[in-house]
């Protein structure tokens, strides 16, 4: 986050002044979600599932955390039908 | 200078005023929920809608909280909105009020003044909106049905400017200014129109970050914004701050509306902010709110035929409060009472009182102030009783040690 700005300097009635993709929100996360590669079978459901939109492709077209984001609710875990995805303590 | 306009003379009652009023001001939507004493404005405006001579969309809602909040939604959609409510009406669109203000969104209100519930009652005193007076409006209080009239139209200017984006509660005491029919001058339509023209949506700039531009402060597909949004402890004091400076600019606009609203109409309130009565030689003053100003314009009169010098000042505008004005007119008077027509309770007087009081504590020779909190529920303040409390206003001498408050009209 860039430093605060002061009253002058925003808009008026708290209209939002920067996109939320600016707010990380990664360190609300208590629990990790891990992706066991061996056992994906990529089949999307914990990309369609993320509230967050913390699920990206890798290179391999695999499906990967994007822990910037991701707040750890653990439906992506909840959801996965072949259990790939495995919660971890931070 | 614009010339006077001639002008319809009818014969209203203080509701039917404040609904010319909002027919004329090219309002494009109406939203509002019956309640006494302030029906009969959402009456007139379905009948005038109805006949085809207001061409505004009316919402009938299940209530004052929707009641405000459609009327906030079709603000920030870019209409001009406007609604009307009373006591227990007001006290269930508390939430909105804040959310209107905050996203300082211009909606313009009448408030028939009536005795909050319990015990349930329907008569006039202004302990509905004084309980709003911190929600972020503009409160204006009207003394008679013309007065109404002329606040609801201005304060659609007033709202909208830019310096400003504040909604405005128009306050007329709850049946004897909205049931009491009285000879009220009505400008014509097109004059009016003119007057407030057709709502322009103020502009905001955007940050850097979307390019930099200006865009219009509404909800728009072309420009998406989200209005309302989660606002915590690193941004909402600023936000509020905002408020405050908006607070602070309102004066201005609100006495140049009301100068350029005297120079076609022919009528004028002191300065727009607070209108005082032979103030210039008073030896006291007495400062209060609504029509029982009126009355004591009377008992001033006749103090002064007995060669008791007392002033009289009304105060119209009481959010923002015209401290500054209140300390130029006390200065030099050897006594102050202040007419509450509400009751804090728990507190060492009146809200008026107690602003007053505040305000004249940066003057080297403060005059004492006497506080009378009177006419709940509707009890009657006649001249009579005006006359003995400004008599002991005239007489007092010197600030007791704890604030005096009485409370003329009740039974021991």
């Amino acid at each position: 986050m860039s430093a605060l700005k002061g009253w002058k300097e925003i808009p008026i009635g708290g209209l939002p002044f920067e996109p939320a993709v600016k707010y990380k929100t990664g360190d609300w996360r208590v629990f990790k979600p891990v992706i066991n590669k061996d056992k994906c079978v990529k089949c999307g459901l914990c990309w369609m599932f993320c509230p967050d939109n913390a699920i990206i492709w890798d290179g391999e077209n695999h499906p990967t955390v994007d822990y910037e984001f991701c707040k750890g609710c653990g439906i992506c875990a909840h959801e996965c039908p072949v259990k790939a995805i495995e919660m971890v303590r931070e | 200078m614009a010339k006077v306009v001639q002008q319809k003379m009818m014969s209203l009652n203080g509701d039917e005023a404040v609904a010319w009023a909002a027919k004329q001001s090219n309002v494009d939507v109406v939203a509002a929920f019956p309640i006494t004493p302030q029906t009969i404005i959402m009456e007139r405006i379905a009948e005038f809608i109805h006949d085809g001579e207001m061409d505004a969309e009316i919402i009938r809602v299940e209530s004052e909280h929707s009641a405000l909040s459609a009327s906030w939604g079709a603000a920030v959609a870019g209409a001009r909105a406007f609604t009307a409510t009373a006591a227990n009406g007001l006290a269930l669109m508390w939430e909105i009020l804040y959310i209107v203000s905050s996203t300082r969104t211009p909606v313009v209100m009448a408030i028939v003044n009536r005795a909050l519930s319990g015990p349930i009652n329907i008569h006039c005193d202004h302990g509905d909106s004084m309980g709003a007076r911190d929600s972020g409006w503009i409160q204006i209080y009207s003394e008679d049905a013309q007065e109404a009239y002329d606040n609801v139209i201005q304060a659609f200017r007033i709202s909208e400017h830019e310096d400003v984006l504040l909604p405005v509660m128009v306050m007329l005491d709850g049946f004897l200014i909205s049931h009491t029919m009285q000879n009220v001058q009505i400008l014509p339509d097109e004059v009016v129109s003119d007057f407030v023209g057709v709502r322009k949506v103020a502009k905001i700039k955007l940050p850097e970050f979307y390019g930099d531009k200006e865009i219009p402060f509404m909800l728009n597909p072309k420009y998406p914004i989200s209005i309302g949004p989660l606002d915590l402890y690193d941004y909402y004091f600023e936000h509020k701050m905002q408020q405050i400076e908006a607070m602070r600019r309102a004066p201005n606009v609100i006495r140049q509306v009301h100068k350029e609203y005297a120079e076609i109409s022919g009528r004028s309130y002191g300065d727009g902010m607070l209108d005082p009565y032979k103030v210039d030689d008073a030896d006291a003053l007495i400062i209060g709110i609504g029509s029982t100003m009126g009355t004591l314009k009377a008992v001033v009169d006749e103090l002064r035929e007995e060669g008791k010098k007392l002033g009289s000042v009304r105060i119209r505008v009481f959010r923002p409060f015209p401290a500054d004005e209140i300390r130029k007119l006390a200065s030099g008077v050897s006594s102050v009472g202040v007419l509450d027509r509400s009751a804090s309770f728990g507190a060492e007087g009146g809200p008026l009182f107690l602003e007053v009081r505040s305000a004249l504590y940066s003057l080297r020779d403060r005059p004492p102030v006497l506080g009378y909190v009177y006419g709940l529920g509707g009890r009657d303040m006649p001249p009579k009783l005006l006359k003995k409390i400004a008599e002991e206003v005239l007489s007092a001498k010197e600030e007791p040690e704890k604030p005096k408050i009485a409370f003329p009209g009740v039974r021991e």
